[in-house]
């Protein structure tokens, strides 16, 4: 299937769910923030988990689990990261 | 610093990413006085103590900015970026790299380590809070680490003062041995992917067991980043804040207002009446002492923000209040320093150094002043107290705290109305993202929240003691000099009179008296020096001594309008009455272009809104 070779956008991730990041559109975050999230260790092959996700409803910010940290990003983050469940 | 130097002072430095425990570390090694929080970016100042080796000689040891990496991406970083290449100017490169790293977070923290250790400098490793990563079940072998990274490692917990000789000791070889083997072997450079993988390699050879326990704080976020929970959870807090300020620190400051009437008593005994007991009486107990009450309040909203950020929930909520601010331009990372700004906005000012994008920094700078600091307290306390009655409106709800409420929210939503109108004009840029570490929870260290308290009251009373007295006295002498003449009013006949009548023709529109735009004047110094202003105003003007004596607030209801009072409070709401922020905002912005912005939009909006407030109380008959 299409989805499984693309991947599907971190944004639609169920929350809770282990996955790998296998690609980030680097092109659609503003230099300097990519280079915050490379530092933070975001980046092709990361494993990654969502925790929280919004509030009152709202889906944006996001908590994102890597290894022992937990990070916030905003949502146009997590919609340039496209991840396969593991 | 003219002279030769001999032997010049060995420096080391302390580097890792935020959260690794570098500012307790700093703290454990030299007793020197600092803030210690765990949200990422608070130690944005150069903090510098001394360290005594074992062989008496001392190194002067200093506390870097945390860092993600050396490719800088906000200017705390770029300060330690630049100071460790030995690119800072006026600083010399440290002769020891003090790496400190968080146990239970390893995998993180070896990426940006490596890059230390490939400076080729000498280089300790603190393999810092290994209580807390036994408490999230990791057993590590600090030796393997040391011989996977190829320099010593310490374990140390810096709060308890553990390992805190060994890693000295290891400080003091590592920097002999590069002395004698000075061609040290370059590294070879890697790229950010090789470093993780290398650091997860590093990781898992120095971790010998994991045992399942749950981690601790992934429990607690479950409620407080609750997507329904977390913001009532927050905004309670807020709420209970505010409410402490005020409930707790009435008896506290009922005390200290007794203290000062008692002072003023003794002078009147022990002195014999004139010019002299005057100076006392009405210049320095009624100026200083009117300010000093609101120091018990000021202590209880510091307590509250370093119990905030010491826990690790200051980033918290941020990640909360991360929407709304989204919603004016700004991120949730603005939050911090705005919530910093309700005590004071220049630790607020200071604070915005952690935020990465220049324009949502410019933006947090130049709103930040209108956060209701404690310095208008003095302000509203006594002009609320003097005008607005004492009558319950709503079950335990009083009119003079809602009265206070609403002054908070007005200076709040003043703020974001203004961030928006900024956003889209002189700071606009593309919308600011949010990103940030949510640090582990910890127990607050009682002894550092005790040093960060007593910094806060030592800079407020300072304050109170240069610059609230030097106004003051100022003041006095131009309220009593000349003298008045008889059937003449001692206030028209002095100096400061004539300066106030001048003035008086630009604010009386806006419905001020003499005295208030009299006040106004030195209280560019600090806001709360109008308090003082008026309380000696009134001193010096009262006919007898009974007079002299009635409180401030008795002066006010007696002499001001409910619409005049009502005007000076909309006036504070807005006016950047305070000459530390304006120079802080300077320097911040590296030059008056910003500041001169600042002042001249506040001081609009204060007169704008002063204007409103005086004519629409006056047309609804209050």
């Amino acid at each position: 299937m299409l989805w499984q070779r693309s991947g599907m956008k971190l944004e639609a991730l169920e929350r809770g769910a282990p996955a790998r990041i296998i690609s980030v559109d680097w092109s659609a975050i503003a230099p300097e923030e990519g280079k915050r999230l490379r530092a933070l260790g975001i980046d092709r092959g990361t494993q990654i988990t969502i925790a929280h996700r919004g509030i009152f409803g709202g889906k944006d910010p996001l908590a994102i689990v890597i290894g022992r940290m937990t990070i916030a990003i905003r949502r146009v983050h997590a919609a340039a990261m496209s991840v396969e469940p593991l | 610093m003219n002279a030769p130097v001999i032997a010049r002072l060995r420096k080391a430095a302390l580097v890792g990413n935020p959260n690794a425990g570098k500012s307790a570390l700093f703290n454990a090694l030299t007793g020197a006085r600092q803030k210690i929080a765990n949200y990422p970016g608070v130690t944005v100042e150069r903090k510098a103590g001394r360290l005594m080796m074992p062989d008496g000689v001392p190194v002067e040891l200093i506390d870097l900015p945390g860092s993600y990496s050396f490719d800088a991406t906000s200017p705390d970083e770029e300060v330690t970026r630049a100071l460790v290449h030995g690119e800072f100017a006026g600083e010399v490169q440290p002769d020891v790299m003090v790496l400190v790293l968080d146990a239970a977070n390893l995998e993180q923290h070896l990426v940006f380590a490596q890059e230390v250790i490939e400076l080729g400098r000498p280089t300790v490793v603190a393999l810092n809070m290994v209580d807390l990563a036994q408490r999230d079940g990791l057993t590590l072998d600090p030796d393997a680490l040391g011989e996977a990274l190829g320099v010593p490692v310490v374990p140390t917990v810096a709060v308890r003062r553990k390992g805190l000789t060994e890693l000295i000791a290891a400080i003091a070889v590592a920097e002999a041995n590069f002395e004698a083997d000075s061609s040290a072997h370059p590294r070879p450079h890697l790229t950010l992917p090789e470093r993780r993988l290398a650091a997860r390699n590093i990781a898992k050879a120095a971790i010998l067991s994991v045992s399942a326990t749950r981690q601790f704080h992934t429990g607690l976020d479950k409620i407080l980043l609750h997507p329904w929970l977390g913001p009532p959870i927050l905004f309670a807090l807020l709420f209970v804040i505010f409410q402490a300020v005020f409930a707790w620190a009435t008896p506290f400051a009922d005390a200290l207002e007794g203290v000062a009437g008692w002072l003023s008593d003794m002078v009147m005994v022990i002195l014999p009446a004139g010019l002299f007991r005057d100076f006392l009486t009405e210049g320095v107990i009624a100026g200083v002492g009117s300010v000093v009450v609101f120091l018990p309040q000021i202590i209880i909203l510091f307590a509250f923000i370093l119990v905030m950020e010491a826990t690790g929930y200051m980033a918290r909520a941020a990640f909360i209040m991360d929407r709304m601010m989204a919603g004016v331009g700004l991120s949730g990372r603005s939050f911090i320093p705005l919530l910093s700004s309700f005590a004071c906005a220049i630790p607020g000012i200071m604070a915005t150094r952690s935020i990465a994008d220049p324009k949502d920094r410019l933006t947090t700078i130049l709103i930040a002043p209108l956060m209701t600091c404690s310095a208008r307290l003095p302000v509203y306390g006594v002009v609320i107290a003097a005008v607005i009655p004492n009558v319950k409106v709503w079950g335990a709800v009083g009119l003079q705290g809602l009265v206070l409420f609403a002054l908070y929210v007005a200076g709040i939503v003043g703020a974001m109305v203004v961030a928006l109108v900024l956003r889209r004009s002189v700071t606009a840029g593309q919308a600011s993202g949010f990103i940030m570490e949510l640090p582990r929870y910890q127990m607050p260290r009682l002894r550092d929240l005790a040093i960060g308290l007593w910094q806060r009251a030592w800079v407020f009373l300072r304050r109170a003691g240069t610059i609230i007295f030097a106004a003051t006295v100022v003041l006095w002498l131009l309220l009593t000099f000349p003298k008045a003449g008889p059937g003449e009013s001692q206030l028209d006949a002095s100096f400061a009179g004539h300066v106030a009548s001048g003035l008086h023709v630009a604010f009386a529109p806006i419905g001020f008296n003499r005295e208030m735009t009299l006040a106004l004047v030195p209280a560019m110094a600090a806001r709360e020096v109008a308090v003082a202003s008026l309380a000696t105003t009134y001193a010096v003007d009262s006919d007898d001594e009974l007079q002299t004596e009635q409180a401030l607030r008795d002066q006010i209801t007696a002499r001001w309008s409910l619409p005049t009072a009502l005007a000076f409070l909309a006036w504070f709401v807005f006016a950047p009455q305070c000459l530390s922020t304006i120079a802080v905002a300077r320097r911040e912005t590296n030059g008056w272009k910003w500041p001169a912005f600042m002042l001249a939009y506040l001081f609009a909006l204060a007169y704008v809104f002063a204007g409103i407030t005086f004519w629409s109380a006056t047309a609804l008959g209050l």
